[in-house]
This record gives C-alpha cells, structure tokens and sequence, in this order.
C-alpha cells in the first residue's frame, strides 16, 4: 500500500503540465483570478467542499474517514508580485507601480503581458550609447520606466490593468524556469495533496490571496478554517551562489537547490511548533526523503498570520528551494519539488491527536 | 510576397553575435538565393549577394551593406556551475539582470542571467547596479554537466522572444540590425521585376559591432562606386527625445554628416519626396556609428548613403521597431537602385 502511494507521488508529465499552466498565468496580487480558474477547475471533482471567499481564496475541504481526525489546514498562496499600470501618458507609454517585493534592478529591458488579455508590451531602456559611464553607476528608478504596447494600443490598456513579466515555462534538464515559481509549487503540491489525501486526517487546503502584499488572504483563511494545526507551503529562495571573489564561504545560502524541501525553524514572522517540525523531520528520515532546514532569519509565510489566528494555531511552512524568485525568471530542481510533495504526504500520513494535543513543547 | 514578421522572427531566432555569424548568415544565404544571381562569403566571414543589372557592361557597382552581427556576452570563466560573462559589442549592465539567454556550448543551453543578492556582493555595490564581472548566467544544469557542456570562450546570446506590439510595431533582441537585412531583402525582392542598369550588390557584413570588420573588407573586393549602409537609429522614446532621436514609425532616417556624400543625401531625399516615402534627416554630426564609417574609407575611397530604421531601446532585448519603417527602408532602397543610370556617377560630384 505505501509503495502504490509513493508510486502515484511522482512528478510526471501531467504534473508538469498543471505546474506550466499555472506558471504561464497571471495572477498579481488583487487579481488572482486566472490561478484562481485553473484551482477551481483541478479540485471541484474531488474536494467534498469548495468555497470562494470574501477576499477571494479558494477554500477547499477534503474529509477523512477516520475516528478523532486531526484538522489538518494547508495553505499555499495563488498569488505573484508583478505591477499595476497607474498612467497613461500622451506618447501612449504607461507609467507602472510594483507589486510586491520588486528589486527595480529586475526590470530594464523586460518584456511583460498586460490585463487579463494579455497584450505583450516591454519595459525599455535608454539605448547605452546616450549614457554616460556615470549615469550607468545609477540604477534606472520605476519612476523613469515606461511599458511600451506599441503606437496603436489605444484604449485596449487602461490605468489598473495588472502586468507581469512575460516568461514562459521552459524545462531546462533537472531544472524548470518559469516566473512565479513562487509560489505556483505550493499551489501544484495543494492540488496534488487533495488528489491523494490521507484518511487519517481532514485536509483543509486553502488557496490564498494577497500573500505578496501582506499574508492578507491566509489570515481570513485560517479563521474560517479554525484548523487544529498548519504547514505553509510555500517557495523560498536558494541563495546558493559563490560569494563575489569566490573565496570566502557563503554562509547566508538560505536553502540550497537538489537539498530537498526546506523546513522552517524560525522566519522574521513565525516561531515554528517544533511538534510539526520534528513530524516533518521523522517522516523524511523514516520514508528517507531529502529535507533541509531553511536558515532562520527573514522572510516569511503564510504560517506568520495562520499561527496567530483566534486562540493561536500550531503552525510551521515547507518550501520549494528556488533560486531568482520575484524576478522574470526563476530556477528551480523537479527533484526537490517531488520531494517537497512526498515529504508532506509522508508527514501528513503521520498526524495523530496526540500530536498537537498536549502542551506546545520545544 | 515575403511576410515581412515571419522574415524577420526568423531571423531572430538565430544567433550570430560578432566574429560568430554563421548561423544568421545561413539564413540569410536561403532568402537571398533566390533573388540575387552569385552568393559567395568573404573571408571575414560577411555573405556578398549579387544581383546582376540589365545595363552594357562594364556595369557599375552599387553596395548595400547591412551588417548581421549581434551584440551579446561570451563565457568569461566557470564557477560552480555558474557562468562568469564578459560582452560582446556595447551592453549596459543595467539591463542584464534577469534576462532570458542562450550559451552556445557543445549543445545550445538556455539560461538566465542572474543578479547574485547583495550580501554575496561587495559592500560598495549597495543597492545600485551589479558590474557584468559580478553577474552570473545559470543554466539549471548541475555543476559536472556544465563542466561537459561549458568552455570559456563560448559564445551567450539573449534570448528574448519577439513580440507583437501594436501598430505594426515588434519588439525583440537584434532588431538591430536585422531589420536592415530584412529591408534589403525587401529590396533585393523589390528588384525582381524592375530593371536596373548597375549591379546590385547585397552584403550582409560581419562585425560591425565590434571590429567594423565587414565593412573594411567586403567594399575592397567588390570595388563599388556608391554605397548605401543600412542601419538602425534611434527612435524617441523614454530617455531619448534630444535631437538624434527620430519620431517611431513615422519614416525612414536619411543621415546627413561626414559619412555621407552630400549629393548622395540629396539623391535619396529627392527620391523620397518623390515616391512620397516618409523621412526625417538623421543628423550625425560626427561619426555615424554604422558601417559607413569603415565604408568610406576602403581603397581611395567610396560615396556613401546612411539609411536609418528609427528603432527603440537599442541594445536591449526588447529593442522596438515598426516594420512600417523597415518596408518604407526596402522600398526607398529599390527604388533608388532602379534608378542609377550609366551616367549617375557623374552626378555624384562636389559643389565646385
């Protein structure tokens, strides 16, 4: 029995194919609606109930058949940085704001999809031969930078129309490159859960809004869910490069790629229940999955307003390493996406009441 | 027909950065066969079309130089599986980080160029712009399999997909310059079904970008009595509305400078006036950053014409042009070309 699990724990190509659906989308925070579709669409068939909220996530309960059942929330945001158009100037340029966690470095000579038709625009870049060696130690400011749909785009983009880098998902060997990786992964791996949920538990998968603005979403989740406990699933980065002079050691590596899924200890948001840390960490050494721990220090997740919500929530979060996240183009390794998945399987397979029924123990 | 954007896509998709461009010069060679009579490749590695003139020989020699060669990066040293890059032709950093690329190793591998965060940075860099020597180009391989696949010296050209904006407006890597190829062979398909006394010679040159090498070399063997360069210049946009910078789409540029025979400038402006071809003068002052700088100069000297396709964010992957320009450029060319007479050379002269 464990075998046929593990069997149908792979990613294969039709996972592939859901996560490059989900990739090419746009879904800018506030605007989820795209992901939102294609969420709909993948757990309305095997969820015992589906609900959109007030805010806009998708709320999706899969029973189990137990006795004593552990309610189990997973969360795992649909959201993605990427820019608003706020003006339309006379030479039928748009001036943007950005969504999220932007490094305005990421963004010269960019191409973009604007508004739910996706019109294909770039963001320019003075030609190098009008700069000076001066002006290029500065970097270009969102200010100065125009998306540019061509002479004849007319009205068919307008002030509030949402854009995203153009990216398209593309396999590279062991590799996927794709926008939004952050946090599609979790996304994928929700969908995938659902689709072979434990018994032993009540699964509740919430598919959040508005995490890249503010954990909006998950808050409003947690709540409606009231879960006896949480995993975030999320995407984090791999800061797994050589330093500058390839001498010293890179000791700030956050997560590292082909490292397996990466468990949070502590993040600038959330101390983790060492409870569900320890269960993750037993299910990977039992089932002998590849896990790492995610270096504590910044960042955060989901788990940061879950685990605060009505009387408290016994909360941690997994992620996918990934290098580049929230720029055009993220790298990530299929192998630490299917690990990630069977490691919270593995985990979830192990949920008992007695886990989280006692004190909150270090 | 030629479909003016498929031409051009195609064109796109292949790489061919300076001193490397066999694999846009094939693709040159496959439209070009048909139009022209004699295609051979110079030993610099520029392709020479020739389309024979109708007139009683000997027949004089009108060159089209446009030069094919691309800006881009090369592999400059291999860390860890990353990619140190150094460039080919003028890039600005600033643009780099993020970009979509391909690495011409032993197989074509894309990737991505990638800023490291800062704190595996000097301190000095901040928050301002990371240094080439300090960017990374990442193909999602494993540090062994890049070591296979990977030499120093390899070539990395960006691989940003062409876009469709509106009003007949593309946006993508090296339009500049094959918009001037693709003009010349609007031009060379032009000429199919007009006479035209002078033999026409089509060059596609190598290594403008760099070296100007084509652009000494292709002239000398072929020996032309007038020469038309065809290149990009800017177009307004954000960040460039001085002077040099012509309205997008709004018509061809006709340099007027040094580079350029004042008789020449004024045959290609009566022409358009003629046809009623949109055009705006393209003032270069000084040195006009095209082929026609090397051009001039071969032998004891050839008369030049400056062609200019206005074009955005120059040197960028998103560099943006309209193709309404690139067939004004074609047709200019076409018409200009049918027009040389045995006795046009004599026009060509200086005021006194």
């Amino acid at each position: 029995m464990t075998k046929k699990i593990d069997e149908a724990l792979k990613i294969g190509a039709e996972q592939i194919e859901l996560l490059e659906k989900l990739c090419n989308a746009t879904a800018v925070s506030g605007d989820e609606h795209e992901v939102r579709q294609i969420v709909l669409e993948a757990v309305k068939p095997i969820a015992d109930e589906v609900k959109v909220d007030a805010l806009g996530n998708v709320l999706v309960t899969k029973l189990g058949t137990g006795e004593n059942r552990v309610r189990v929330m997973l969360a795992a945001h649909m959201d993605e940085i990427g820019f608003m158009i706020v003006k339309k100037h006379d030479d039928n340029l748009f001036a943007f704001e950005c969504i999220g966690g932007i490094d305005e470095r990421q963004l010269p000579g960019k191409a973009v999809l604007v508004g739910r038709d996706h019109l294909p625009g770039v963001i320019g870049a003075k030609p190098i031969h009008m700069t000076t060696a001066k002006e290029r130690q500065n970097k270009i400011s969102v200010s100065e930078m125009r998306m540019d749909l061509g002479p004849e785009i007319g009205d068919k983009v307008k002030p509030g129309d949402r854009a995203t880098f153009a990216t398209r998902f593309e396999e590279l060997g062991p590799s996927i490159r794709a926008k939004a990786l952050d946090n599609r992964f979790g996304v994928a791996i929700l969908i995938e859960l659902l689709r072979h949920a434990p018994e032993n538990i009540d699964l509740l998968a919430a598919f959040t809004v508005q995490e890249e603005v503010g954990l909006r979403g998950a808050r409003v989740a947690a709540y409606a869910f009231d879960p006896d406990m949480a995993i975030a699933v999320d995407s984090t980065p791999a800061y797994d490069l050589p330093t500058w002079d390839a001498e010293d050691e890179n000791v700030q590596y956050n997560t590292r790629l082909d490292a397996g899924p990466a468990i949070y200890v502590m993040d600038r948001a959330t101390i983790a229940d060492r409870r569900i840390v320890n269960l993750l960490v037993k299910a990977g050494e039992e089932e002998q999955i590849p896990f790492q721990f995610r270096q504590p220090g910044g960042g955060g997740t989901d788990a940061g307003v879950i685990h605060k919500t009505r009387s408290g929530i016994p909360s941690t979060s997994v992620s996918v390493p990934s290098r580049y996240a929230h720029t055009a183009i993220s790298i990530a390794r299929k192998d630490d996406w299917e690990h990630t998945l069977q490691l919270l399987h593995a985990a979830l397979r192990r949920v008992t009441p007695d886990l989280i029924a006692g004190e909150r123990r270090d | 027909m030629i479909d003016l954007s498929e031409l051009l896509k195609e064109m796109l998709s292949a790489s061919g950065l300076s001193g490397f461009e066999r694999p846009i010069r094939e693709i040159i060679k496959k439209h070009w066969e048909p139009l022209t009579d004699e295609l051979s490749v110079s030993k610099i590695g520029s392709l020479h079309g020739l389309k024979r003139g109708q007139g009683a020989e000997p027949r004089h020699r009108v060159l089209i130089s446009a030069h094919m060669d691309a800006i881009g990066m090369m592999v400059a040293e291999i860390h860890e599986g990353l990619l140190r890059i150094t460039e080919i032709g003028g890039i600005d950093h600033r643009i780099l980080p993020g970009q979509p690329v391909l690495v011409h190793g032993r197989e074509a591998l894309p990737g991505v160029v990638v800023q490291p965060p800062s704190h595996l940075l000097p301190e000095s860099v901040g928050d301002g712009p990371v240094e080439m020597k300090y960017l990374f180009v990442d193909v999602g391989l494993r540090p062994e399999d890049v070591k296979e696949k990977v030499r120093v010296g390899d070539t990395v050209s960006y691989a940003q997909q062409p876009l469709d904006l509106t009003g007949e407006a593309m946006a993508g890597h090296t339009l500049d310059n094959r918009v001037s190829v693709a003009a010349t062979t609007l031009c060379l398909e032009a000429l199919q079904n007009r006479l035209h006394d002078w033999d026409v010679w089509a060059v596609a040159s190598a290594q403008e970008e760099e070296t100007l090498g084509g652009a000494l070399t292709s002239p000398f063997e072929i020996k032309p009595d007038l020469a038309i360069v065809i290149d990009v210049c800017f177009a307004e946009g954000p960040g460039s509305n001085d002077w040099s910078s012509l309205p997008f789409g709004k018509g061809v540029g006709i340099g007027y400078g040094p580079n350029i025979h004042p008789a020449l400038y004024d045959a290609f402006e009566a022409k358009a006036k003629a046809l009623e071809i949109p055009y705006n003068r393209d003032l270069m002052p000084k040195m006009s950053g095209t082929d026609a700088m090397a051009v001039q100069i071969v032998a004891e000297g050839i008369p030049c014409a400056v062609i200019g396709i206005p074009l955005r964010y120059m040197h960028t992957p998103v560099e943006t042009v309209s193709l309404k320009d690139v067939r004004r450029a074609g047709r200019l060319m076409a018409e200009f070309i049918a027009d040389l007479t045995p006795d046009t050379l004599n026009k060509i002269r200086w005021e006194e």
